[in-house]
């Protein structure tokens, strides 16, 4: 095995290109170096990622946020401005592991790791938050719900890591939440999870939303009939109802130690309901 | 595997060591350092056994490899007291019986202190929170909380 502290983007991506056998991005490291020590992978080259420029900056742009892939959970949740403008990617993102994991990891290995059950995903996706990324053949954005393929998949092809992720400018009215059920308060892995980003008009309803479940499909899903069913309403019960319901129909999960099909199911649901409730009342709706 | 030389900072002294590109932090500084203080519990990053700080940040320095300490500076339990003078979480841990085996010891002060630092008033929850990472199979943790409240008391007395 090699280790590359990439100085340039260009130096990480033709170093990435030109090995032949197995690679991998070290950023946190937080999941890659469990990996190595488990021998689920032999990697020919690493290529070390944050001291690339920018790669730990979080930064003002076009009305939103750039924050860049190798900012980690505890660097993000001490940036206030951010938080206020994005508090459920931010405890989606400071839910994963303790306080050593959350020196380290990012949001962008969280992703590119591509459990259905991260935490971080769900918000990023209901944001509509985009990703960027560096290749071979130059940069290109992605939106991030595009990212996950599967458990443990992605769609980036060979060379090609993350450099940073935009948050787009931020409506009046708008905020977001995330919520996961575990079977204890801390330091587990999702059974399921939801992540609501809601904008409320001025006529006090809400004018635009988007949904997305964590651990319940091979990959985090967006699900569009759930923020149907919000969308022109004050978040009455029969609004949630319909959320509820289109949220379960969304559900393709596993069986599993953790959680039963019926269950993460029905939580699904229940979480989602709940999500939406607080992202409505940080954007300043009444029920 | 073609091996690395690393320039870094420990406790505020320059170090330098010659490792496997695949080695990591922790067992560099136990085995090339001889600072055995951090201990491997899991190696996985669920224990905390092995917390240090790199760059100020707590993490676990089996999550860490040791090439990524070029340049960086590493504290660790080694660095906590000054010459025979125990911090004052040292203290307060045998004061209150705040121990048994010690395995987990060195990792909770060294994380104990990263807290205080940033937060010299913590309630218990947020000790506890904040600890979450540091798993400790003798005490039952009570001890554990009341020594690191009572040395935060001190240290915002002092």
């Amino acid at each position: 095995m090699r280790y590359l502290a990439a100085q340039s983007v260009a130096e990480a991506t033709g170093a990435l290109a030109a090995e032949a056998g197995v690679t991998r991005i070290l950023s946190g490291g937080t999941d890659v170096l469990v990996q190595l020590k488990a021998g689920m992978v032999e990697p020919d080259l690493i290529v070390d990622v944050k001291k690339l420029p920018g790669m730990r900056e979080i930064r003002a742009e076009a009305g939103g946020f750039r924050v860049g892939a190798a900012v980690a959970g505890a660097e993000l949740g001490e940036h206030a401005a951010f938080c206020a403008a994005w508090p459920g990617v931010a405890e989606g993102f400071q839910l994963i592991g303790s306080t050593q994991v959350q020196g380290r990891a990012t949001m962008a290995g969280n992703l590119c790791n591509a459990s259905p059950a991260a935490d971080s995903v769900p918000a990023l996706v209901a944001g509509g938050v985009v990703a960027r990324i560096a290749g071979p053949g130059g940069e290109r954005d992605l939106p991030v719900a595009d990212i996950p393929a599967g458990p443990g998949k992605t769609n980036l092809k060979k060379g090609e890591f993350i450099t940073s992720f935009f948050f787009p400018a931020r409506a009046m009215g708008a905020s977001d939440a995330y919520l996961r059920f575990i079977p204890r308060t801390e330091m587990d892995i999702a059974v399921s999870s939801a992540a609501v980003n809601l904008t409320i008009g001025a006529d006090g309803k809400v004018s635009a939303a988007e949904v997305a479940l964590g651990a319940v499909a091979p990959t985090v899903v967006r699900v569009p009939a759930a923020a149907k069913a919000i969308i022109g309403t004050k978040l009455d019960d029969a609004a949630l109802a319909a959320m509820a319901k289109a949220c379960e129909a969304a559900c393709n999960p596993i069986d599993d130690k953790r959680g039963t099909i019926a269950f993460r199911t029905h939580t699904a649901g229940v979480l989602a309901c709940r999500a939406a409730r607080i992202a409505h009342e940080r954007a300043g709706g009444k029920a | 595997m073609k091996k690395l030389h690393v320039s870094t900072t420990v406790n505020g002294d320059p170090a330098e060591f010659v490792c496997t590109p695949d080695e990591s932090l922790l067992d560099a500084l136990r085995n090339r350092l001889g600072l055995t203080g951090a201990k491997e519990g899991c190696g996985t990053g669920d224990c905390g056994a092995c917390s240090v700080t790199v760059n100020g940040r707590l993490v676990c320095s089996c999550l860490v490899l040791a090439a990524e300490a070029e340049g960086a500076e590493i504290a660790t339990i080694e660095g906590m007291a000054e010459q025979d003078r125990l911090h004052p979480l040292q203290r307060a841990f045998i004061d209150h019986a705040a121990l048994q085996c010690g395995v987990c010891t060195p990792g909770i002060l060294v994380a104990a202190k990263s807290l205080l630092a940033k937060n010299p008033e913590p309630t218990d929850e947020e000790v506890r929170y904040w600890l979450a990472g540091n798993l400790c199979r003798c005490t039952g943790y009570d001890k554990i909380i009341r020594a690191v409240q009572s040395a935060a008391a001190e240290m915002r007395g002092a």
